[in-house]
């Protein structure tokens, strides 16, 4: 369950968002400067709402009234930005293995948040056999199922996306969501991610928040139903 | 021949004050290129100060902290420490001296990295010194040592401040260029050539390795 209810200022623009869902996989869906990103940044702790609450499966992240505001260290979220934004010095193992560092991942009031196996996220993703090379060497599908792994591999009990297919062409975009998909279905983390593009939110989210200059103007929830011969046709082939 | 003595000594001194500057330098860089706190504007004046400053004015201001009498050179003759005419002196002048070209380089290259490196770093669960140490400072590291390779090498020119705070005693506090200027005072004209010429060896190259360092595109 991700229950937000957030007043967040940014100059000029005044963010307003409530919203409570219990998805799967849940789309920040609007046109660009309706507020999207700055949601995902305040959930993930990068920015601070002026009042409100955020929690996630009961676990409050922020809370003006109590006051909590953990910073972005102890929230175990993981994040994608659009650029995904893979550490240009590492490889793309270190990139994978950063967040999956034991020391810093001291657990909150006796919560653990345990990391998968490399392996299983190799696998689901099917970038074993980049682990060696250079991040500035991968194409650009390679790029995001590598960030995509290593927000996964910091055990996340969210995850957030920023516009996952809007930085790659059609093709590629058809080739990325089977591994959305199955992120979605196999690792059990829930997924909010932001899209302006309607097509893309058929693929992947079971709800749907619109979102129209900083306010919510509607909470849809949308049935999964993308034909099973279609995932498997499309799985893999990168 | 006392000119190994004195390039020995200067190049020491000038490695010690980069050494010491350094982590000071390097973590107001970063103070000054990610945070915004009250009195920023005043700390990153007073950084620049020695570069616009007359090195002398920059001198007598260390003496007169420094000298027994004053603030900080009287507490510290109480420990038995003394600054003024020794060694330390010299390092103290061109650590002032050098530390603005250090932080002024070293924060443009914390300024190129991008932030959402170090966002995406910290929920991936890194604290903020671990962020510091293993994506800023490894990203803006071409920029930080390009920095600390032009503090040492206005060290190694350091003059005015030094004469002041330090002066030139043969053998104790005699740098190159404190060196340059005394010969020449008195007519040792080869001797103030042969310092001269090695001055200006140390500083091309030094400044030719900070420019290919600083040059380098970050990622």
């Amino acid at each position: 369950m991700i229950a937000v209810d957030i007043e967040l200022v940014q100059g000029a623009f005044t963010l307003s968002a409530a919203f409570s869902l219990d998805a799967r996989a849940a789309a920040l869906f609007g046109p660009s400067g309706a507020g999207k990103t700055t949601i995902l940044d305040a959930i993930a702790g990068l920015r601070t709402p002026r009042r409100g609450s955020i929690a996630i499966d009961g676990r409050v992240l922020y809370s003006s009234g109590a006051p909590v505001n953990l910073p972005p260290h102890q929230r175990h979220v993981g994040y994608v930005p659009q650029d995904v934004a893979l550490f240009p010095h590492m490889n793309v193992r270190k990139n994978l293995l950063y967040g999956n560092h034991p020391p810093s991942r001291v657990p909150p009031r006796g919560e653990s948040f345990p990391s998968p196996d490399l392996d299983r996220v190799l696998s689901m993703l099917e970038i074993g056999a980049l682990v060696d090379r250079r991040v500035t060497d991968l194409s650009g599908g390679e790029r995001q199922r590598v960030a995509l792994g290593r927000a996964l591999m910091s055990g996340p009990s969210l995850l957030l996306l920023d516009e996952p297919l809007a930085a790659v062409d059609v093709p590629l975009r058809r080739r990325i969501l089977p591994y959305l998909r199955r992120v979605r279905d196999e690792m059990r983390v829930p997924i909010l991610y932001v899209s302006h593009d309607r097509g893309e939110i058929d693929e992947l989210a079971d709800h749907v928040v619109c979102l129209e200059s900083g306010r919510v103007t509607g909470v849809d929830s949308v049935p999964i139903d993308a034909p099973a011969t279609d995932r498997r046709r499309s799985g893999g082939q990168e | 021949m006392d000119v190994w003595r004195i390039t020995w000594f200067t190049v020491l001194c000038a490695t010690a004050a980069t050494l010491i500057v350094l982590p000071f330098g390097v973590g107001l860089a970063w103070l000054l290129a990610r945070r915004r706190f009250p009195g920023r504007t005043i700390v990153e004046t007073l950084v620049s100060l020695p570069l616009v400053m007359p090195p002398v004015a920059t001198g007598l201001i260390l003496l007169v902290l420094l000298s027994r009498r004053g603030v900080v050179g009287g507490w510290l003759e109480r420990l038995g420490i003394e600054i003024v005419f020794t060694w330390k002196a010299v390092v103290i002048a061109m650590a002032i001296m050098g530390l603005p070209l250090l932080v002024r380089t070293a924060r443009a290259g914390f300024e190129q990295v991008h932030a959402r490196y170090e966002d995406v770093a910290a929920t991936l669960g890194a604290r903020p010194l671990r962020v510091f140490l293993t994506i800023s400072l490894p990203l803006a590291w071409p920029s930080v040592l390009g920095g600390a390779v032009l503090a040492f090498a206005r060290a190694l020119g350091e003059f005015g401040a030094t004469i002041v705070v330090a002066g030139s005693i043969p053998g104790v506090t005699r740098t190159l260029a404190v060196g340059i200027y005394s010969d020449a005072e008195t007519g040792r004209d080869a001797e103030a050539l042969t310092l001269l010429l090695i001055s200006v060896g140390i500083a091309f190259v030094a400044l030719w390795a900070a420019n290919r360092l600083v040059e380098r595109r970050p990622v």
